[in-house]
This record gives structure tokens, C-alpha cells and sequence, in this order.
């Protein structure tokens, strides 16, 4: 018998986003393998309104904007969902 | 007091201006932005909520010192963001910059400034007199 391996990853959320995603912090399970993609894809089935967002937000893994959604998450990582900044 | 931070208490500039004064500095320039009364669109605001990824801000505030201090020669820059509800009047962030001279100083300033609100992992919300809100953007 095989375990499904999975990856547990730290989700941040940010302004609009948070309010969407109902926490400003949460942790989502992934298989083994999930990119930045598939994280995407497990917000949208908490809540299907991000997809209006998913062109002005910025994601970041451990503190680094993603260029590209097509990178593997691992154990631990803090995904942060960025919509466009307004300081100061 | 350090010279980048995200603050959840009323800022003091004075504060912030003794921190980046060196007796080299000639010239000081304090921008403070504040929470005005009106939204762009004209309605009446009865405060700002701020929130912020603080780890990635200080780090865009900490590369924008980096740009600065490349930019020009011989400016002290700091930056204080406070986060939490703030109310008309109150400073939301101050940007200070202290030179030998006074044109460097105030060029480093407005350069930070504008950095800072294009950069940084800092959100608003103004909250509307009516009881509603919204996400603002730069």
C-alpha cells in the first residue's frame, strides 16, 4: 500500500484577497509535485470570486514574487496572494 | 529608533529625524502623508485601515534605501509605515532624508516616497462616512 505524499503549504492573504478567502492566514495541502498553479486552483474552490483578481495579484513563495506559476511549492513554503498596493 | 519600520502606534517624526541625522547633514527633509478627509472621488472618509506583508515591505524599504544611497551620495533615509485604523490627520507613513546639502535631500525624499507607493507590500482601505469601504491601489 502507497501513502500519497502531500506538501503543506502556508497561505497569506492580503486586502481584497483576504476578504475573499475569509483569513488572512491558512494552510493548504497539496500533492506531492503542486505548483503555483495548483495552489491557485485549491483558492478558487474556497472561493471563485478570486478569479476577478488573478490578473492584478501578485503571488510570492517565502518572500520572492513568482515570475512564473509553473514552480513546484514545498513543505513549509509561505505562498503570499499580493493585490495591487496601495501605501502611503 | 530603527530607520525602516512598519509601526502599529503613531508615528513621531521627530523620532524618526533625530534616528537619521548625522552632524555631517546640513539639510533635512520630513514628508509625512496623512489621512486626508475626502477620497480621490470626493467622498467623505472617516479613516484609512492599513495592513502590510511586513517582512516583504521592510525588505522593498530596505532596497529602496540600497537605490537611494546609490543615487545619491552622502543621504540618510528613513522610513516608518504605520498599519491598523488610522483617523483624518493622522501620519501614515514618514519618509525622511537628511544630506550635506539641501537638494539632494529633498531629490532622495521624493524619490523614496514615491518607491515606497509603488513598491511596497502595504494596503489601504478607506472606510466611507456611509459605513462602507474599499481597496485603493496606487
Amino acid at each position: 500500500m502507497s501513502a500519497v505524499t502531500t506538501v503543506t503549504v502556508r497561505v497569506r492573504a492580503f486586502a481584497r484577497m483576504r476578504e475573499l478567502l475569509g483569513e488572512s492566514e491558512f494552510e493548504l495541502v497539496l500533492p506531492d509535485g503542486a505548483t503555483l498553479v495548483d495552489c491557485w486552483d485549491a483558492l478558487r474552490a474556497r472561493n471563485r470570486k478570486v478569479d476577478a483578481l488573478a490578473p492584478s495579484t501578485r503571488i510570492a513563495r517565502n518572500g520572492r514574487v513568482a515570475a512564473l506559476l509553473d514552480e513546484c511549492v514545498a513543505e513549509g513554503d509561505e505562498i503570499a496572494l499580493l493585490p495591487p498596493v496601495g501605501g502611503g | 529608533m530603527p530607520l525602516f519600520a512598519i509601526v502599529r502606534d503613531p508615528i513621531d517624526p521627530r523620532t524618526l529625524e533625530a534616528a537619521v541625522w548625522s552632524e555631517a547633514c546640513g539639510g533635512v527633509v520630513i514628508f509625512l502623508g496623512v489621512v486626508r478627509e475626502r477620497a480621490g472621488d470626493g467622498r467623505p472618509v472617516s479613516g484609512l485601515a492599513y495592513e502590510a506583508h511586513e517582512a516583504m515591505a521592510l525588505a522593498e524599504f530596505a532596497a529602496i534605501a540600497r537605490e537611494v544611497h546609490e543615487k545619491y551620495a552622502g543621504v540618510r533615509l528613513g522610513i516608518v509605515h504605520r498599519i491598523g485604523e488610522l483617523r483624518v490627520g493622522e501620519i501614515a507613513v514618514a519618509v525622511c532624508t537628511a544630506a550635506p546639502h539641501r537638494a539632494a535631500a529633498f531629490d532622495a525624499c521624493r524619490y523614496a516616497i514615491d518607491e515606497v507607493k509603488a513598491r511596497a507590500s502595504i494596503w489601504k482601505k478607506e472606510r466611507y462616512a456611509d459605513g462602507t469601504g474599499e481597496w485603493v491601489s496606487n
